[in-house]
């Protein structure tokens, strides 16, 4: 917020004014300063996704579930975790319908290599589930 | 009118441009972000929206950060309505008025907490949807006054605890039914009243995409699990709200009003293969703990019998097309 937004009375602001949906190449994407985007959340985690390319079979769950915008998905495939806004709330391990999970929680301070070396094994008993 | 989105797959609906951006102070797990994020992706018009004060409002708005990547504008915690209801006015008026000002269709949202809709912005609703304003206006319907603490709204269904419903030794919680919003918002007539849960995420975005396509005032009765006053682990938010959705406690359907015929035409959207017993839903969750004591049992069978009477209910309201 710059010093000149702050001295802005109410009657200086420009009626009516609207923010336009975005429209282009969302990888040029440019966000205000003011955006959360710029705020980081990350030290509220104490488990980490982590992300296991070999079983995903890029159903898109975890995406539309995250409730922190972080799962940033690729040319409709997963794409990455966004550890800057992720806050490790465990909904997309949850949800993701794999067996062995393609996402697992892991304590925050493991290192991914660590974490790929100790991923959980199949689960016999449960039945793969892909309902919505 | 604008476009409806083609949204066939979560394939298809992962390539939207994100407009509710992560770096909000949502409680981790909170299914307000899921919700809201399923109705904005789902469409590619304009938005402008307005938040009642609660969770989410709180949460994405904090100084000097806005989560919204669209037009955005808060007054009051009583009055979401009212603020949509004069912007949409203003949009009409200054479209007319003012040449190129915005010739694009713009799709005017209000969100609103349960106590934001329920008690405190229900008269400014009220009033709002009588004047025909052209709006969607979305419940996040967590059962309770969550952002100062968790006290009891008039959508906190009976038995629950919440610190002015406590439960303990004489008491099992909160006493009186949970009000029916949905119909009461179908009886003053918006052409489109549904309700969702944000883990039946198609039906979600099919009910949002019609809201948006209906002219004049539509609501949407949007359940919303909250870890943090229900009491269950973050993790565990879109397997509280599947078993909600089947053990009918979360009936989705809609209701659509006829102007012409006044006619209501009851849909039920989802009927579970599998319906689950209440008992399950409520195991989840801390709020309902202490109606597992064998003095309580009568509220847990209550709650069954008045579960299957409101799913029973809307069946027949549809099986009779009225
Ligand atoms: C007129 C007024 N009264 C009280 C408050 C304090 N207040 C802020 S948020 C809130 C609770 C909001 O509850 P709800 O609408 O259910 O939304 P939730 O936080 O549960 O999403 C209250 C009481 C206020 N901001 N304004
Ligand atoms: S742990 Fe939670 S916040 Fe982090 S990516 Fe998974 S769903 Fe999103
Ligand atoms: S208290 Fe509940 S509704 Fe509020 S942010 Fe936390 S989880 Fe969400």
């Amino acid at each position: 917020m710059t010093e000149e937004h702050l001295l802005k009375g109410w009657e200086e602001f420009e009626a009516g004014a609207l923010l336009f949906s975005f429209e282009g190449d969302p990888s040029q994407r440019k966000f205000h300063e003011n955006n959360s985007i710029h705020h980081s959340v990350a030290d509220w985690r104490v488990l980490k996704p982590v992300f296991n390319e070999e079983l995903c079979i890029h159903c898109q769950f975890c995406w539309v579930f995250c409730p922190d915008t972080s799962i940033i998905p690729k040319d409709k495939k997963f794409g990455e975790i966004d550890y800057v806004h992720c806050k490790g709330c465990g909904i997309c391990s949850d949800v993701c319908p794999t067996n062995p999970k393609s996402l697992v929680m892991f304590a925050n301070q493991t290192p991914i290599e660590e974490a790929l070396r100790n991923w959980p094994a199949k689960d016999e008993k449960k039945k793969e589930n892909s309902d919505g | 009118m604008g476009e409806i989105k083609q949204i066939k797959n979560l394939k298809e609906f992962s390539t939207s441009v994100e407009r509710f951006q992560g770096g909000h102070r949502l409680c981790p797990g909170c299914s307000h972000s899921i919700i809201v994020r399923e109705i904005v992706n789902a469409t590619e018009d304009d938005l402008c929206i307005s938040t009642a004060t609660g969770c989410l409002e709180v949460c994405s708005t904090i100084y000097p950060f806005t989560s919204w990547d669209v037009s955005w504008i808060h007054i009051g915690f009583e009055n979401a309505a009212a603020a949509i209801s004069g912007t949409e006015a203003m949009h009409k008026a200054l479209a007319r008025k003012k040449k190129g000002y915005s010739d694009k269709p713009m799709k005017f949202i209000a969100f609103a907490g349960d106590g934001g809709t329920y008690d405190i912005g229900f008269q400014s609703l009220s009033g709002a949807v009588e004047r025909g304003h052209d709006f969607m206006y979305v419940c996040l319907d967590n059962e309770g006054y969550m952002n100062t603490g968790g006290q009891r709204s008039s959508s906190t269904p009976v038995g629950g605890a919440t610190t002015t419903s406590p439960a303990g030794r004489v008491s099992y919680g909160e006493k009186m039914q949970k009000k029916d919003m949905t119909a009461i918002m179908a009886a003053h007539r918006c052409q489109y009243v549904a309700q969702v849960a944000p883990s039946s995420w198609k039906d979600l975005v099919k009910k949002a995409q019609k809201a948006y396509q209906t002219p004049g005032a539509t609501y949407i009765n949007a359940m919303s699990p909250c870890p943090t006053e229900w009491k269950f682990d973050p993790s565990m938010s879109m397997e509280v709200s599947k078993v909600m959705v089947d053990s009918c406690v979360c009936p989705l359907y809609e209701i659509e009003y006829d102007p012409q015929t006044h006619n209501y035409k009851y849909t039920v959207n989802y009927e579970p293969k599998n319906k689950l017993p209440v008992k399950e839903y409520m195991a989840l969750q801390g709020r309902f703990k202490h109606l597992f004591k064998p003095e309580f049992s009568h509220v847990i069978d209550q709650w069954q019998r008045d579960i299957d009477a409101q799913w029973d209910y809307i069946r027949r309201r549809q099986d009779a097309g009225v």
